[in-house]
């Protein structure tokens, strides 16, 4: 993980490194202490009237049940959600790297969910989906199975797991894309001399060579499943039915920017933040060592 | 490609097309949305094409959807495009010399400044939103360009990716630069920069779309209706209190907005299949 | 009369856009944040900019700052930065925090007292402006969108169970439902929109219950939800129920299942009276608004119902000289020319007296049935069971009454269980804000 060899200079490191540490710090670290700081306080919405609680607010997280229910299925749904986005993007990479006719249509056209905006995606799932009128709902309704997203919270999950991968696919898509790129065309054609069959120069060259990509998109792809669908979860099920796809983040969101309560959700950030934190040392820490540099 | 079995290649394509037609259906439905007047849609999604197609574009581009609060699609285009590339070149830039000074120095605080970067993924934005905005407002940066740009640099994935592909990079050419006698930005602007090539339009990609595509950010701190960005037109026709949308204008205005996105990746298509024939050394 | 109105407004637009704009950089600049998109904004724009030609020292610029949620919060934020806008419009489920920020708002009775301005609280209709009002009727925050749940019901498929009129009772609803669809004129027999709001809220006040105690919370911070009383529970068990033959189908928590009404699956639809006009655009067959049913067995039914919507709230924070022309930019909006237009434009309802009976003097009610009704049913005067809510934390209590409702529906808990699981997550809630606002 570490290069031998580097360069040996005293002001310049610190020189090239300064920009993103100072927006990191004035946009970042000041205003999310600031944030975390009122994990410790109750307060009104206006910060009008404050009160020091000390650990109060995540005493009453942890004794929530529901709270228990929402890591679960935060659990759930990230894994999920990673899993469907990581397989089909590195599926449909592969291909996309083998052929020559039309390469640039297929590129083109994988990598589009990723420009819809979030909040048209939302809307369109849930178009599709509606149990009243979406094209696919009355497809499988026709088909015999009852789809109703509304009432059913299993089939709320598939939903909006469908939904936040749809996205994450095209993200994964590119990099992979980008990855297979880089791998040397010399190696290829020397394995296929070798008689070695497009199977296992995937499994014995290719997917190697990928792991720092792979290991950089399965972080991400985490931090995305845990940080950035709450956006999905809110247009399409808002956390329903029945807190079925009541994923951790869109609490931290319902109760801090819709309902104003800033202590307690800053007390459920900290330990979403911590959580997340302890997930990426943990992939640091023992996947990387299968990662080839 | 290496060796031709043709039934490879007939899967080949035939996963990628079923890929394509899942993944874009969604996109489809919008682009068929646009083409219809308001009543087809209100309570059906329609399958195939309507013939209004040119008429819906018309209004949204001309007279500027007065539902999207009157601003004209152009300024918001415009709007949206300083705001996505100057997102984009920030972070790239910052993000690869601080990718390059952490995986090609030695110097102390190194761990403890990569891990730093690394946290800004940790937090969801949502809930740090109120006290950036406070800081915003104490750098009077309401209202601005800057104001829209500068808090969404400090991001990590971009940092994150480089150091992953720096690592990869042979010690052998660095060793061989010093050889020469090329100073460290010597190396990083001749060598480094270029292997990166690929990574970078990859990042350019995802970058753009992501700057092109922010709206909670945006809709916080601007007041000036002529600093409205595209995106924030369009959550204005579609989220009515109370009211249904108008639909094929709404989809008229996202369709419009994916344009750009799309163009840059025409464009950075080009990188990639270029990437391909470099690394035949 | 009001032809004649749009005429001269679209003069002032114009006049407004040429003109008013030069002299924007001498007049006072009032910042209206609000959350009205799509074409709701556009009347929005319409009336600032008539305000605006009406006089050269204010400028209300109107500035649209996303759904409720991203407007309220983004109010919030730039008060506690210090760049509050003057005007900010709160949706009804803020209200207790709004009132609870002493030292952020600007009471609209005392601001129009400050500017020595003439506010006649009788003007408005009691059931609109009681809801913002303090216990001893002064109007704190001022009502802008306001709308009420009402029914509506589908003729065609009424007529093919040979009924021509809306049920009036609970009972009514059942016995209707079951006859339209063994004649085959729907699947099924209504669906209900905004849940909490439709059939806790309002059932309570309809049939003059209390949601809550003290008052629904008027009258102090320490209130304590009852909308687990045996009427609640029997009422929601009774729509649980009725699920089993279609008579009632549950579409989703807000408006989604609007289209299940629009399309004819569902003979009857109960949701907010504001949705008018979009179902004229999107039924293809003749419907009436009719009255939210009521048990007839409950004593004191029906009363009236309340109103939902969001209301304008004055920000302190700004320079002093620019509260004059708030004040005047409010006084404005009541107008009966402003209000008529308002209300005749969207599916709101009027807030004064004088629109409404300008617009019944105009025919418009003939015209356009059934959109009297909402306004008849929120007449008389309220009771301290039904003029209103004052809750803290509603947002959350709201989707906590959501899920429990939910989890009912789809039979994973009983009545019972459900409503008295939502009362005591609600209370704790409750606590919490009190706590956070002594």
């Amino acid at each position: 993980m570490e290069k031998r060899v580097t360069f040996r200079n005293l002001w310049l490191p610190y020189v090239l490194v300064a920009p993103q540490i100072i927006i990191t710090f004035v946009f970042f670290i000041w205003p999310a202490s600031q944030a975390l700081f009122q994990s410790v306080l109750i307060e009104d919405a206006f910060g009008l009237s404050t009160e020091f609680v000390w650990f109060e607010n995540f005493e009453e997280i942890f004794t929530d049940p529901l709270y228990l229910d929402s890591m679960i299925t935060t659990l759930v749904f990230s894994v999920s959600t990673t899993a469907l986005a990581l397989t089909s993007a590195l599926l449909l990479a592969v291909m996309a790297d083998r052929v020559i006719k039309g390469a640039a249509v297929y590129k083109g056209v994988l990598l589009l969910p990723y420009a819809v905006a979030p909040a048209v995606a939302g809307v369109l799932w849930l178009f599709l989906f509606s149990p009243s009128n979406g094209i696919i709902a009355l497809t499988l309704q026709a088909m015999g199975y009852n789809w109703n997203h509304v009432l059913n919270g299993g089939q709320a999950m598939v939903l909006v797991v469908i939904a936040a991968a749809w996205k994450q696919i095209a993200y994964n898509f590119l990099f992979f894309l980008a990855g297979l790129q880089m791998i040397p065309k010399s190696l290829i054609e020397a394995a296929a001399i070798d008689g070695a069959g497009p199977a296992k120069r995937f499994w014995t060259i290719v997917f190697p060579l990928l792991s720092p990509t792979t290991f950089f998109l399965i972080v991400v792809n985490v931090v995305y499943a845990f940080f950035d669908t709450f956006g999905i979860i809110h247009a399409v099920t808002s956390g329903g039915p029945a807190g079925a796809t009541n994923i951790l983040v869109y609490k931290v969101y319902a109760d801090g920017f819709v309902g104003l309560d800033l202590g307690g959700s800053a007390a459920q950030s900290v330990v979403l933040m911590i959580i997340v934190v302890s997930l990426t040392v943990v992939q640091f820490r023992y996947l990387e060592r299968k990662v080839q540099y | 490609m290496v060796e031709s079995r043709p039934w490879v290649t007939y899967v080949t394509h035939a996963t990628l097309i079923i890929g394509l037609i899942i993944i874009s259906f969604p996109i489809y439905i919008a682009l068929v949305a646009s083409t219809h007047p308001a009543e087809d849609l209100i309570s059906t999604v329609q399958g195939w094409f309507g013939s209004n197609m040119i008429e819906n574009y018309a209004t949204v581009l001309g007279t500027g959807k007065k539902s999207a609060g009157g601003v004209p699609v152009g300024i918001m285009m415009w709007n949206s495009l300083v705001m996505a590339i100057g997102i984009t070149v920030g972070k790239i830039t910052i993000s690869i010399i601080s990718a390059y000074a952490i995986v090609y120095f030695r110097f102390p605080l190194r761990m403890f400044f990569f891990w730093i970067i690394f946290l800004t993924l940790m937090l969801p934005v949502e809930v740090r939103i109120l006290p950036t905005y406070k800081v915003v407002v104490d750098l009077g940066l309401l209202n601005s360009y800057t104001g829209l740009i500068l808090p969404l640099i400090a991001s990590a994935t971009a940092t994150f990716l480089f150091r992953q592909f720096f690592l990869t990079v042979p010690d052998e050419l660095a060793e061989a630069a010093r050889v020469d006698g090329a100073g460290p930005v010597r190396f990083f602007l001749t060598i480094l920069l270029p292997l990166s090539r690929t990574n970078i339009a990859a990042l350019a990609v995802i970058l753009f779309i992501y700057g092109w595509n922010q709206y909670l950010w945006p809709l916080l701190i601007t007041t000036e209706t002529d600093m409205t960005t595209i995106v924030m037109g369009i959550q204005r026709m579609l989220f009515v209190a109370d009211a249904v949308p108008e639909w094929n204008l709404t989809m008229t205005t996202a369709i419009l907005a994916m344009l750009p996105p799309v163009l840059v990746v025409v464009l950075m298509q080009r990188q990639f299949v270029k990437g391909l024939v470099e690394t035949e050394k | 009369m009001k032809t004649v109105y749009k005429l001269l407004l679209g003069a002032g637009i114009v006049a407004a856009s040429v003109g008013g704009v030069k002299d924007a950089s001498a007049a006072i600049e009032i910042q209206w944040w609000h959350a009205m998109g799509g074409a709701l904004g556009e009347t929005v724009n319409d009336i600032a900019a008539g305000f605006n030609r009406s006089q050269t020292k204010y400028v209300v610029k109107p500035v649209y700052k996303g759904n409720y949620t991203e407007t309220m919060t983004a109010g919030i934020a730039a008060f506690r930065s210090g760049k509050p806008p003057h005007i900010l419009q709160v949706f009804e489920v803020g209200t207790a925090t709004m009132m609870a920020a002493k030292g952020a708002i600007y009471p609209v009775y005392q601001l129009m007292a400050d500017q020595g301005m003439p506010f006649d609280e009788s003007r408005y209709l009691s059931s609109v402006v009681g809801y913002y009002t303090t216990s001893d009727g002064k109007m704190l925050s001022m009502p802008f969108n306001s709308s009420t749940p009402v029914l509506f019901w589908n003729k065609k498929a009424f007529a093919k169970a040979g009924l021509d009129r809306a049920p009036e009772t609970w009972e009514e609803m059942g016995e209707f439902s079951k006859k339209i669809i063994a004649a085959g004129g729907a699947e099924c027999g209504f669906t209900i929109g905004w849940q909490s709001w439709t059939q806790l809220e309002n059932f309570s006040a309809w049939h003059d219950v209390p949601f809550a105690t003290k008052e629904n919370g008027f009258g102090g911070l320490d209130t304590e939800l009852v909308f687990n009383s045996p009427l609640h529970v029997r009422h929601i068990g009774q729509l649980a129920d009725w699920q089993k033959d279609k008579v009632f189908i549950y579409g989703g928590r807000r408006g989604e299942g609007n289209p299940l009404f629009a399309e004819g699956k569902c003979a009857m639809l109960i949701n907010s009276s504001a949705y008018y006009s979009g179902l004229r655009k999107t039924t293809k067959f003749e419907f009436g608004t009719g009255k939210l049913p009521y048990w007839s067995d409950v004593k004191g039914a029906p009363k009236n119902s309340i109103i939902g919507g969001a209301t304008l709230w004055v920000l302190k924070g700004n320079p002093p000289e620019d509260y004059k022309g708030v004040a005047a930019f409010l006084n404005y909006l009541s107008d009966v020319f402003v209000q008529t237009f308002w209300h005749q434009n969207t599916g709101y309802v009027p807030i004064t007296n004088a629109a409404y009976d300008l617009t019944k003097r105009s025919g418009y009610y003939e015209k356009n049935e059934g959109r009297d009704v909402a306004i008849i049913q929120m007449s008389g005067t309220p009771s301290a069971n039904s003029k209103g809510l004052r809750l803290g934390n509603f947002v959350q209590i709201r989707d906590i009454i959501n899920e429990e409702l939910e989890a009912i529906w789809s039979g994973k808990k009983t009545a019972k269980q459900g409503l008295d699981s939502a009362v005591a997550r609600g209370n704790k809630l409750l606590r919490k804000f009190e706590r956070a606002n002594k």
